[in-house]
């Protein structure tokens, strides 16, 4: 049985997505760890996060970082929100906080003005600028929810865009991992669709 | 384009029941909140806010238990409010799966709270209601349904919150909650034109242009009503043609 494990250190919205992941789910075992041998046992992981970057960076203890980068390295992973921001090379929230680097970008505060509020809250489209697995079933610009303050505003990794003021990235892609700045478990019917690919996608 | 109005009902919950009636013909218990959370969620509304009007400690557990079951079967954000006082409440609730917490009378009693709740949880979890009652030459927030006058005003009031980490301000009009006559539009512009934080227009809402006037005229991110879609006068998808009609980007 493919095990999923959802990744925790304290600060994701970890109900929210194994739930969604339960929903979808035909055959996978899921489960929320921060357990190493759990993690090691995980056939593909989710990423999760919420809040500050650096109360988020700091709750990822340094041997359950080093555990989960090594498992990054090839294990299918699917990234959410500041799990998300938190693979780049560095964000400047909280006073600058360095990154995994492991996709390429950084995270930059959202300028708000009176048609732009901060935080980006709500629904909003998302624009392919590639293919992807993950993205199989759900038309182009398909809305999805957001609820952030910081984004990547460029990456090679880019594979979705989204206007909010700006144009940002909202989803990156890179080998076994696939990061999204939305939340598919607060996303309804495409949302669910993502984690669906999610636990199809083999690599 | 850009990020989407959003339209929210709103479920006043009393002990894990649905109050002030609902109507829907073709749902089996129209007073248990997961039925009705899922019946809005199918009719295409962006988030649901639960408030729980009794809140009393004796029926917190009974309110974590709806939180989890509308949480594990609808995936649209979900925002609950009623007497949330501590952040130990705070942290149950969102581990029951609420996305979102609105605070009232605790954040007016102590201002602090809403810093360290939003330090604790990141702000955009945190939605500050602010209940206001029109003055001579402002609005004040007042507490406990209108009955008690805080002497804050509205817009220094909201300013602050924001300053203290507030992501969302749920602003609802003391004088036009229940009457059917639309927002206080004027309320809802300043506020909203003063913070730069989203805020959700409530109380009033008595028909759809009621919804496109908050968005236009009041400059609301989101609208929110509680009677109009409970008693199946409009329904959600009805409430967002008539948005998109009116030129407002919403999502279908």
């Amino acid at each position: 049985m493919t095990r999923v494990v959802v990744i925790d250190y304290g600060m994701g919205n970890l109900h929210s997505v194994s739930k969604a992941l339960e929903a979808v789910s035909t055959s996978e075992e899921i489960v929320i760890s921060s357990d190493h041998k759990i993690i090691k046992s995980a056939d593909k992981i989710v990423l999760p996060g919420v809040g500050g970057i650096k109360d988020c960076m700091e709750a990822f203890s340094l041997d359950l970082k080093e555990r989960v980068i090594e498992e990054l390295e090839n294990k299918p992973t699917l990234a959410i929100c500041v799990g998300m921001q938190m693979l780049l090379k560095f964000s400047e929230e909280n006073g600058g906080v360095e990154g995994l680097n492991i996709l390429n970008g950084s995270i930059t505060k959202i300028n708000s003005s009176h048609d732009v509020k901060v935080p980006h809250m709500g629904w909003n489209k998302v624009k392919r600028l590639g293919d992807h697995f993950l993205l199989r079933d759900i038309p182009d610009e398909s809305s999805f929810y957001f609820v952030h303050s910081y984004c990547c505003l460029k990456s090679e990794d880019a594979i979705t865009e989204t206007t909010h003021g700006n144009k940002f990235i909202s989803a990156l892609a890179k080998d076994n991992i696939f990061a999204v700045q939305f939340h598919p478990e607060k996303s309804q019917n495409s949302g669910l669709q993502l984690y669906k690919n999610f636990l199809d996608w083999s690599i | 384009m850009s990020v989407a109005k959003r339209i929210i009902p709103c479920l006043d919950v009393d002990q894990g029941r649905v109050v002030k009636g609902v109507n829907f013909l073709d749902i089996r218990d129209a007073g248990d909140p997961i039925e009705v959370a899922k019946r809005y969620d199918h009719e295409g509304a962006d988030e649901i806010t639960m408030l729980d009007i009794t809140a009393s400690h004796e029926t917190r557990e009974t309110t974590y238990k709806t939180v989890e079951s509308i949480a594990s079967q609808v995936f649209i954000p979900l925002t609950v409010g009623g007497g949330v006082r501590k952040l130990d409440d705070i942290k149950k609730l969102l581990r029951s799966g609420a996305d979102k917490v609105s605070i009232n009378t605790s954040a007016v009693e102590n201002p602090d709270f809403i810093k360290e709740a939003a330090d604790k949880f990141g702000s955009q979890c945190i939605v500050v209601a602010v209940d206001a009652k029109a003055t001579s030459n402002s609005w004040e927030v007042v507490t406990y349904g209108g009955r008690n006058r805080t002497g804050l005003d509205a817009l220094e009031w909201t300013q602050q919150v924001t300053e203290f980490g507030a992501g969302e301000i749920l602003l609802t009009s003391m004088d036009r909650d229940g009457t059917k006559e639309g927002f206080d539009n004027k309320l809802v512009s300043r506020v909203s034109s003063g913070i730069s934080i989203p805020v959700i227009a409530s109380g009033g809402v008595g028909n759809l242009d009621h919804l496109v006037d908050g968005i236009k005229i009041g400059g609301a991110e989101a609208v929110l009503a509680a009677s109009i879609f409970h008693y199946s006068e409009y329904s959600i998808r009805e409430a967002k043609e008539a948005m998109r009609d009116a030129g407002i980007n919403v999502r279908f």
